[in-house]
């Protein structure tokens, strides 16, 4: 059967499951819209929380962007994994104890105010719509790189999945869907993981062959790598020319920024207690640990098997004669290119440009030691794409493989997507402007501003190649989310004294300075010499954080404390099954 | 403040030494091992990788697991001590 074949069949599959899923798992009131009934057991919305965590960019990209960062890619492993103990520890317990529907909700309720709960509401739809924007672009491409259809039609398909299921099921549907889709997914990155260890170090568990020998040798895979890379004129693998404080900015925006997400701060209001919460943030941590740790090994891996089988390997032009040429080439005692370079040249994921005109690709990086240019440029998506036949495994791997990495970005989207429509729906129409709204009415435009999301995001995705912000989702989300709702939901926990002109403030701070940061670097022409500190737009985050924490206080000390009642809710949260004043 | 009683206040007194003590282990596993004392760590190996390298790509992530998992008993534990389970 050819891989064609086999990624129509699961795909098709895996998109069968998920809209019988949405059919069974209809949500008839806005509690089982916007939380699933506060009724998931824990151990599933852990597999739903990972695979709305993990996006395509974690599926695809996460490895091959470690391939080539090596120590520097820690940033992510870290920063994506260390945000679940800040959010374990410091948030989702008290938010699920606090019992309401959206994260908005909490701010505009802890601060008594409604311009405090609009202020989340920007907040979230920014963080929100930057974030759908990439998973769309990533179905869009999933099926244009493999399904034959055209990208645009792609993201259709791909928003009409989503659309059936989180329309119809809302948070209810979404969650089941997701835990199916978590099934998928980490089946698909592991079974090539395992195979493509085995290859190159005979051990099939990835993360012991990360610390393992060659196979058939006794030299570490690490230190064969860190010889390999240096002598072709690349840093070593394991270290990095970042600097270690913006390798340390980054990380600590990253880990903040994920406690910040509001679509990953509902998932914990769909269980049923504080309790609940905390085991539940147990269980999502070791789903994404499943992954993650295995994502550094595939990287490793498949920088080590490249460089072996691409470098210095002669190119073939043809496909017609590729088995006829390469005797040819082996028996003259050359090097010919491996099989799957060919078939995925095509998808323009490898691009070679033969400088000297050998015949011969040769990789080199920046200080090339025999000035020989480099000819050759893999896009980071390939590791990961490619994997399955690297390892010389069956296509319908192949095909699994895609209906993974369309599972990663469907649940991602999707989770977004009950983020945007409750922040309307709830937040704005039922909290600010018409408070009078019958739950009937409003589950109705939860559905609309659902179906609106859906078609807003699918557009945005459709031409992101002209927009610049999807691009830059890690500055973008994760600094919102670390400088302007980290600080206010944390200290509204923490900190009883803090109170509505210090949260308004403090949220202002946080999205005003971080947004006009990224930008001015991004997109208007700053260069690297004037970042504050040697700090990143991908780091400054953490640092307009500690500084909108820094206002937040210096404003709550200057101004009046909260009422009596806000002081009364702010412990009964911290206290497990008290009933506030407020609800 | 009078509406909370001395047993809330303890409790209350418990979790957050317990929280600061759990965050400053995940200090130390991330920030730490992982970025200020790597290149120190790293002339030690486990197996073929360099410490403080294995502590930024694999360590960190396991150490973050078992802090949840002790936070989660350590709570229940607390929770019983106070009477709060319901």
């Amino acid at each position: 059967m050819s891989e064609q074949f086999w990624t129509y069949l699961f795909v098709g599959l895996t998109f069968g499951v998920y809209v019988s899923i949405a059919l069974w798992a209809r949500a008839s009131s806005t509690k089982e819209f916007y939380v699933a009934g506060h009724d998931v057991p824990p151990i599933l919305n852990g597999m739903a929380t990972a695979a709305d965590w993990m996006s395509a960019a974690s599926f695809l990209s996460m490895a091959g962007l470690i391939a080539f960062l090596g120590y520097g890619g820690s940033v992510y492993l870290m920063g994506w994994t260390g945000g679940y103990v800040l959010l374990a520890l410091l948030l989702a317990p008290f938010l699920r104890e606090f019992g309401k529907f959206t994260v908005p909700d909490f701010v505009g309720e802890r601060y008594y105010s409604k311009i405090a709960r609009v202020i989340a509401v920007i907040c979230a739809l920014m963080v929100s719509f930057t974030y759908i924007a990439g998973q769309m672009k990533g179905v869009g491409v999933a099926f244009s790189s493999f399904l034959g259809v055209s990208f645009n039609a792609g993201i259709f398909i791909g928003g009409f999945i989503v659309f059936i299921y989180a329309v119809l099921g809302g948070m209810k549907g979404v969650t089941y869907t997701q835990v199916a889709q978590y099934v998928v997914l980490i089946f698909a990155y592991t079974v090539p993981a395992i195979f493509i260890s085995i290859i190159v170090t005979n051990n099939p568990i990835p993360q012991l062959g990360f610390i393992g020998n060659i196979a058939g040798s006794d030299i570490a895979m690490l230190t064969k790598l860190n010889t390999v890379v240096t002598d072709l004129g690349f840093k070593e693998y394991t270290s990095t020319t970042k600097s270690d404080v913006d390798i340390f900015c980054i990380t600590a925006a990253l880990m903040f920024g994920t406690a910040g997400l509001p679509h990953v701060i509902i998932r914990f209001f769909t269980v049923s207690s504080a309790k609940a919460a905390r085991k539940s943030a147990g269980w999502a941590l070791m789903f994404i640990a499943l992954l993650y740790t295995v994502a550094p090994a595939v990287g490793a891996f498949a920088r080590m098997n490249f460089i072996d089988t691409v470098n210095e390997a002669t190119y073939i032009e043809n496909n017609e004669d590729f088995e006829d040429r390469t005797a040819e080439i082996l028996s003259k005692g050359e090097k010919p290119i491996p099989k799957w370079y060919k078939d995925w040249e095509k998808t323009g994921l490898l691009d070679y440009n033969d400088l000297n005109q050998d015949g011969i690709i040769q990789y080199r990086g920046p200080d090339s030691k025999d000035n020989i240019e480099n000819e050759i440029v893999p896009n980071r998506d390939i590791f990961v794409l490619a994997n399955p036949q690297i390892a010389n495994l069956p296509n319908w791997v192949i095909g699994l493989v895609v209906a993974g990495g369309l599972a990663a970005a469907l649940s991602t989207a999707a989770g977004l997507l009950m983020v945007i429509s409750s922040a309307i729906s709830h937040d704005l129409m039922k909290k600010t402007l018409y408070p009078n709204m019958s739950e009937h009415t409003e589950l109705g435009i939860a559905r609309t501003s659902a179906f609106i999301a859906v078609v807003v995001s699918s557009f945005i995705g459709a031409f992101a190649s002209s927009l610049p912000f999807v691009a830059q989702v890690v500055a973008f989300a994760f600094g919102i989310a670390a400088a302007s709702l980290f600080p206010v939901i944390f200290l509204g926990i923490f900190w009883k004294r803090m109170n509505k002109e210090a949260a308004i403030a403090s949220m202002l701070t946080g999205l005003v300075t971080t947004v006009i940061y990224i930008c001015y670097f991004k997109f208007m022409g700053g260069v690297e010499a004037d970042w504050w500190f040697g700090v990143s737009p991908e780091g400054i985050g953490f640092i307009f954080m500690l500084v909108a924490i820094v206002t937040g206080v210096i404003v709550a000390l200057i101004s009046p404390p909260p009422p009596i009642e806000v002081q009364k809710l702010v412990e009964d949260i911290r206290i497990p099954g008290q009933k506030g004043n407020l609800r | 403040m009078e509406i909370q009683s001395k047993k809330q206040r303890l409790y209350w007194k418990s979790v957050r030494l317990f929280t600061a003590v759990l965050l400053v282990v995940w200090f130390l596993a991330s920030f730490g091992a992982g970025i200020i004392f790597r290149e120190f760590l790293d002339q030690y190996y486990i197996g073929g990788a360099p410490l403080g390298f294995w502590f930024a790509q694999q360590g960190a992530i396991y150490v973050f697991l078992i802090i949840i998992i002790i936070y989660c008993l350590g709570m229940s534990h607390l929770e019983k001590k106070y009477d709060f389970t319901n």
